[in-house]
């Protein structure tokens, strides 16, 4: 089924998938901070290849990656995108220092990152696991910090291989009002969103 | 953005001529393949995302591909006045942004890229000129119908002319 096929009935199932998954690592955001976190309604992206380097406000917005692969009985990739300065919180906050305190790049606080990103999509694969009762996991985390542009592409290189278009399932996390602390982007495989879809009675 | 700026997209190519300039952002394990006709002028980019057209199970968009992608470049610029002869190429990007500690062919995406296009360019006899690969990091890059002149621009690790 190619992604054009995707009609609303489906998106919105997409999009409810995102809200559950997201709606769990908003609360174990939440719990790390000790603040109040709120999340966007999700957002189905099916983008040609030239508009990925476009989201999260530009191509060369400096941002904080932590990839996951996702294994088990779909595939596909998870990327949550933390704003610079929403990683430095979340650091200082996991290792007791001052939430405002300028935070240095080293072993440490990029482990810490990794944890971060450990701990929030395992809490969306978990929710996504429960609704479906397919087993769904994520591999170990790989961290980069640079140009929004660059981090998005690598999953949309996997799907290049088969097709030319991307799917992202994109939940927005902000705290306060409107500060954005980050983004969740869900990229199943062509194959995985049908599963996904066909599990969830979606695909009759 | 001045009018004579073109952007090219992932899985995007374009050319143009003076005083055209070509611009592709956030190149991470794509490649920015930057073709020059000095002669006359004319620029020609090229951002490709993978290397072989024929590893991949849907090949129709000829510019995701360092091989179609030259290819079609080549002829586009030819079919204005360019001339094999006359181009030379320089390379940006291909860096492996993430590290993993799998085995995923996804680790060597970047890589195998630059390898593809040099072996791609080899075939034309286009010679690379100066390359600003590999790496971990992401770049964007500014190429200038001018004087064929390659700007590049990363985060941490500076702006620099190929």
């Amino acid at each position: 089924m190619d992604l054009s096929l995707l009609n609303s009935f489906h998106l919105d199932v997409l999009k409810e998938i995102g809200n559950i998954g997201a709606g769990n690592a908003a609360t174990a955001l939440a719990k790390l901070l000790n603040k109040k976190v709120e999340m966007k309604v999700p957002q189905i992206r099916i983008m040609g290849f030239s508009e990925v380097n476009e989201v999260l406000g530009g191509a060369e917005t400096p941002v904080v990656g932590i990839l996951l692969a996702v294994l088990g009985d779909i595939s596909g990739y998870i990327l949550f995108v933390l704003e610079q300065s929403a990683a430095n919180t979340l650091v200082n906050i996991l290792m007791s220092k001052k939430p405002d305190e300028e935070m240095e790049y080293n072993e440490i606080t990029l482990s810490a990152l990794k944890e971060i990103g450990n701990i929030l999509t395992s809490s969306y694969l978990s929710a996504l696991s429960a609704l479906t009762g397919l087993t769904i996991k994520p591999d170990v985390p790989a961290l980069a910090i640079d140009m929004a542009g660059a981090i998005l592409s690598v999953p949309a290189i996997e799907f290049g291989k088969t097709t030319d278009t991307v799917l992202y399932i994109e939940t927005e996390f902000i705290e306060g009002k409107d500060r954005v602390i980050g983004d969740f982007f869900l990229v199943p495989d062509t194959e995985s969103y049908i599963r996904l879809l066909d599990t969830l009675g979606a695909m009759c | 953005m001045a009018d004579n700026i073109i952007k090219v997209g992932m899985a995007d190519l374009n050319y143009t001529r003076h005083p055209g300039i070509l611009v592709t952002l956030g190149l991470g394990s794509c490649v920015g393949i930057a073709l020059y006709d000095k002669k006359i002028k004319m620029i020609g980019l090229a951002h490709i995302m993978l290397p072989w057209s024929h590893q991949a199970k849907n090949n129709a968009n000829k510019a995701k591909f360092a091989d179609t992608g030259i290819m079609l470049l080549l002829q586009k610029m030819g079919e204005y006045g360019a001339s094999v002869s006359n181009i030379v190429a320089k390379l940006a990007g291909g860096a492996q942004m993430f590290s993993f500690s799998g085995s995923s062919d996804m680790i060597r995406i970047g890589q195998r890229n630059v390898e593809a296009t040099k072996a791609v360019l080899q075939q034309f006899r286009i010679p690379v000129i100066s390359e600003d690969t590999g790496g971990s990091y992401g770049r964007t890059i500014e190429f200038y119908s001018e004087d064929g002149r390659l700007m590049i621009k990363t985060i941490g690790y500076g702006i620099k002319y190929i």
